[in-house]
């Protein structure tokens, strides 16, 4: 099998901004718009999500070379599930807190397309390595998506970060930013921002 | 094709899948077996944390498991080892999922104490008030046992017997008073029947 594609580090920065799976592959958006609406459990999402994307990534790749094409979604589901499994469970025993905010977005990272999507684009066709710098990119473009919508959200939703107070206590809670339509509306902002952006920067070149 | 119909051709397509399947089952044994004593334990302390709150005067190092009627709960005592109450673990169906509540009652389980969701999945902004102290929980307060409670949509007296539904959440709301209202009323039963065994 030959191995072309793009090196580690180009997957590793692709992932961060230029294909930025939330931002620019608009993958994931389930728990983007879910978990947002505080720092902490959008940092326990990404972390867990980060989990099962390397673990997942790199099993993949170890065993490129022996999935059958046509069986190959099977494989990757039930690589993806184990670990989705062993990380609520982790959540469970060790941050039970935590695990009661996210709680059904846990399992539901099974389903998170930029996880099957990795899979299939780098892990299943690419070395380990590479593989690798793809998974831990990716989280980390996760991470700064769910961070640029979750700051804004809980600093204008509860007046705190990370459960600490930051607004005066005069700020009126913006309540609306706590809800299900505080993610749409910063999400749609966020996205027309770096539309906005990118559109300039080519139009300069 | 006769290669992906016979058997060795089957085996010879899926072995991979079939390994997988059953060396990830493994592997999730062993975190289940390992982590599987601590989520017990992480629920537990979430309960008996929460007796002091329910039960006036209650210390939560003095509460213990007792079975009551077939099913367990949690005496509440105080630091001299007097019983003042009990919180009564309770479940039932919400708006969206399952409901989990415990109930805090006094030693005849003749008042209600307090209540507190343990778990719960209602819609977020408007049925997940029931988890609030301030919207919801503190109409359980004080509420006579006798009775079933009611749901009513109006402000209401405290123990009036009376619960008042939250904004767009009456069905959460229900479910909770019917929740309380159907393990109060067990949990009165078989502390009767208890009494009388014990006297006769």
């Amino acid at each position: 099998m030959t191995e072309t594609g793009p090196s580690a580090y180009e997957r590793f920065i692709n992932g961060i901004i230029p294909e930025n799976p939330t931002l620019r592959q608009l993958l994931g958006m389930c728990p983007t718009l879910a978990v947002t609406n505080g720092v902490k459990p959008a940092l326990t999402m990404a972390g867990a999500t980060a989990f099962v994307l390397i673990c997942a990534n790199v099993i993949t790749s170890l065993m490129r070379k022996l999935i059958k094409p046509h069986l190959r979604i099977l494989v990757f589901t039930l690589t993806i599930a184990t670990f989705v499994t062993i990380a609520d469970r982790f959540l469970q025993a060790f941050m039970p807190e935590m695990s009661k905010v996210l709680g059904p977005y846990v399992p539901l990272i099974i389903v998170n397309c930029i996880i099957i999507s990795r899979c299939e684009i780098c892990g299943s066709k690419q070395g380990v390595k590479v593989a690798l710098a793809d998974a831990v990119g990716m989280s980390l473009g996760f991470l700064v998506a769910l961070l640029s919508i979750s700051i804004p959200r809980e600093l204008l939703g509860s007046g705190t970060l990370l459960g600490l107070r930051v607004l005066p206590e005069a700020w009126p809670n913006w309540g609306v930013q706590v809800l299900p339509p505080g993610a749409f509306l910063t999400l749609g902002l966020i996205l027309a921002f770096v539309n906005w952006y990118s559109a300039r920067r080519a139009a300069k070149v | 094709m006769s290669d992906q119909t016979s058997r060795a051709g089957f085996f010879r397509q899926s072995w991979l899948v079939l390994l997988l399947a059953l060396s990830f089952g493994a592997a999730l044994a062993a975190v289940e077996i390992s982590f599987a004593p601590r989520i017990r334990e992480n629920k537990r302390n979430a309960t008996v944390s929460q007796i002091p709150e329910l039960v006036p005067g209650a210390v939560k190092e003095a509460s213990k498991e007792q079975s009551v009627g077939g099913a367990l709960v949690y005496g509440a005592y105080d630091a001299e080892g007097r019983q003042v109450g009990w919180v009564v673990p309770a479940a039932g169906q919400g708006f969206a999922d399952r409901i989990e509540l415990l109930i805090g009652l006094d030693p005849t389980a003749s008042t209600i104490t307090g209540i507190y969701v343990l778990d719960q999945k209602e819609t977020p902004g408007l049925g997940d008030y029931i988890t609030s102290k301030e919207r919801f929980r503190r109409y359980f307060e004080g509420q006579p046992a006798a009775a079933p409670l009611k749901v009513v949509k109006r402000e209401v007296a405290p123990r009036s017997g009376e619960i008042r539904a939250l904004t767009g959440a009456t069905i959460s709301s229900d479910a909770v008073t019917a929740i309380v209202n159907q393990r109060v009323r067990e949990l009165g039963a078989a502390l009767a029947q208890a009494r009388q065994g014990s006297e006769s």
